[in-house]
């Protein structure tokens, strides 16, 4: 099935997209990260190009975070204040992001930081979380309990000034914490297309050391708003936003997130994460690995 | 560009003035439409060669076509390893690429004109007149203009085909090209040149328009001039796809 991409200026099988689409929806409802960490390199490999497919990720995004934003407000899981906050920083982080995507373009050297950036991102995470969830499995295996994780922020963030209480996270802490993690998230939104879904919810666990039961729909509620703000700086000051790809991509992982979101509950967290790990630390050292070898094209074309 | 257009106009009173053959230039299609679906298209350019008295005069004479799209100014970019990796070092502008090119002739344009011709009609990716920004040495023009011709043949954005002009009982002569969906909008200029011993003797512009149209142009329009309201869309369909499945597979 033919689809022609009225942004991105070229014609792609549309099948191909909403399977794209359904795999990262589909990561999303299992893992509860959006999934858009998939969606932009995969894009880049089939042909559309890079500012197009991190504009469009980011309305896939969104439309994969709502669905789950609404089940967990519906829940209480969602601590609104500690969301707010972290909302009006991924707001700042995106215009920051747009500043920055604008300069790097200007350099010609977005793709060398979108793809360093993944690396380093992808890799970091993947790691950790491979670590924590192998530690898990064999701590169960050996029939051992492992000792409960002590809930407690980061030394740096109890040295911020001004502290506010934050009843749903159990906190009481500077909100400058999370305001600076937004605005983080922000500019990595804007940059990679990602929702940051799998940068926020360890940095809440373990930076910030908020409740398991608020983290989740709290990032979700982060990521809904942030990409929202994405979509719209991107259709401002790049122009690359294509609705007919966001629309195929939506298509796939609306449908996606919902059976991943069946499967998550019949699994093992543990297992899920280190599934989770080793696909990302996957897309990581492809990544790494694109940056050493010499790329095929040598020669890349700007229009002025 | 101006000065192109003069040799060409010159080019054309001395034919006039040799009593060059008539070319009679034809395109299958005048306004390509970019809907939805659009997977490229295929142009036939052909057309009738006669000698002044009216008779069949194909024989004689080699056919050379050209198709350019668009120029726009652009900057190629050159990866180079720096520090174990991959990067975007140097990089040279072009005030004029054409977005699409592609020529096809009879007979290999080598064997029909000399460089000089060939270079002022620009019969080939060879002769592509680019017209470097600033000052740069010629050896690193041409590297950098080799690897645009390179990556935009692959991208079958440039194409070159000696041979493909195919010429039938002596006065009707035919060539394909095809465009691929990647092809930008605007007009594009079909040029068809008549050789003989080395010279160019007679030649014709036709023109055809590449344009979205219906919705693909509504999408593209507003994308441009109506950011806000662009993005606002696109921020409201993504939110209602994923509440609609939200709600239907709550149903299931």
């Amino acid at each position: 099935m033919d689809v022609y991409l009225p942004i991105a200026n070229l014609s792609v099988n549309g099948l191909v997209i909403v399977a794209l689409g359904a795999l990262t929806g589909l990561l999303s409802g299992m893992f509860g990260v959006g999934g858009g960490f998939l969606t932009t390199p995969l894009l880049i490999f089939y042909g559309v190009p890079p500012t197009v497919a991190a504009a469009s990720a980011a309305s896939q995004v969104t439309g994969a975070s709502v669905s789950g934003a609404f089940a967990h407000a519906r829940r209480g899981g969602i601590d609104y204040q500690m969301g707010g906050v972290l909302v009006a920083g991924g707001v700042i982080g995106t215009g920051l992001g747009a500043l920055l995507f604008r300069l790097l373009q200007s350099l010609g050297q977005i793709d060398t930081v979108i793809n360093i950036l993944y690396v380093l991102m992808l890799g970091g995470i993947g790691g950790l979380m491979a670590h924590e969830s192998l530690g898990a499995l064999r701590a169960e295996r050996s029939g051992r309990p492992q000792p409960p994780r002590k809930r407690r922020h980061h030394p740096l963030v109890a040295s911020l000034p001004l502290r506010w209480r934050f009843y749903r996270s159990g906190l009481y802490i500077s909100p400058l914490a999370p305001l600076l993690l937004g605005i983080f998230t922000g500019i990595l939104t804007m940059l990679m297309g990602i929702g940051g879904g799998f940068i926020l919810v360890p940095a809440m666990l373990y930076i910030l050391g908020m409740g398991a039961t608020v983290v989740v729909g709290t990032s979700l509620f982060q990521i809904l708003f942030v990409t929202m703000a994405t979509t719209m700086m991107h259709a401002l000051t790049t122009r690359a936003v294509d609705i007919v790809l966001a629309v195929m991509l939506l298509i796939g992982s609306v449908t996606g997130a919902q059976v991943g979101a069946q499967f998550a509950q019949k699994a093992k967290p543990e297992q899920l994460r280190l599934i989770l790990a080793v696909i990302v630390l996957g897309v990581a050292i492809r990544m790494a690995l694109g940056l050493g070898y010499r790329p095929d094209e040598i020669y890349t074309v700007v229009t002025q | 560009m101006i000065g192109r257009l003069a040799l060409l106009l010159l080019a054309l009173l001395a034919c006039t003035g040799a009593r060059g053959p008539i070319l009679v230039p034809e395109i299958s299609q005048h306004e390509i439409q970019v809907r939805q679906g659009f997977t490229g298209a295929d142009l036939l350019l052909f057309g009738a060669i006669l000698t002044p008295e009216g008779a069949r005069a194909a024989g004689d004479y080699d056919i050379v076509v050209l198709l350019e799209g668009p120029a726009r100014s652009i900057v190629v970019r050159e990866k180079r390893k720096v520090a174990g990796i991959w990067i975007n070092a140097e990089s040279t502008e072009f005030r004029s690429a054409p977005s699409f090119y592609a020529m096809a002739s009879s007979r290999p344009v080598g064997s029909l004109v000399d460089g000089k011709t060939a270079a002022i009609y620009e019969m080939g990716l060879k002769w592509l007149q680019l017209s470097p920004v600033g000052v740069i040495d010629p050896v690193e023009q041409k590297r950098f203009s080799e690897g645009l011709v390179d990556l935009m043949r692959r991208q079958g954005l440039y194409q070159e085909n000696e041979g493909a002009v195919k010429i039938s009982g002596q006065v009707l002569y035919q060539a394909r090209i095809s465009l691929p969906s990647s092809v930008q909008t605007g007009t594009y200029t079909a040029e068809t040149f008549a050789v003989r011993e080395g010279r160019v003797v007679a030649s014709a512009i036709s023109r055809v328009t590449v344009r979205k149209e219906g919705f693909e142009r509504l999408v593209a329009y507003n994308a441009e001039r109506n950011g806000f309201f662009y993005g606002l869309f696109a921020v409201i369909v993504s939110i209602s796809m994923g509440w609609i499945a939200g709600r239907l597979f709550a149903l299931i």
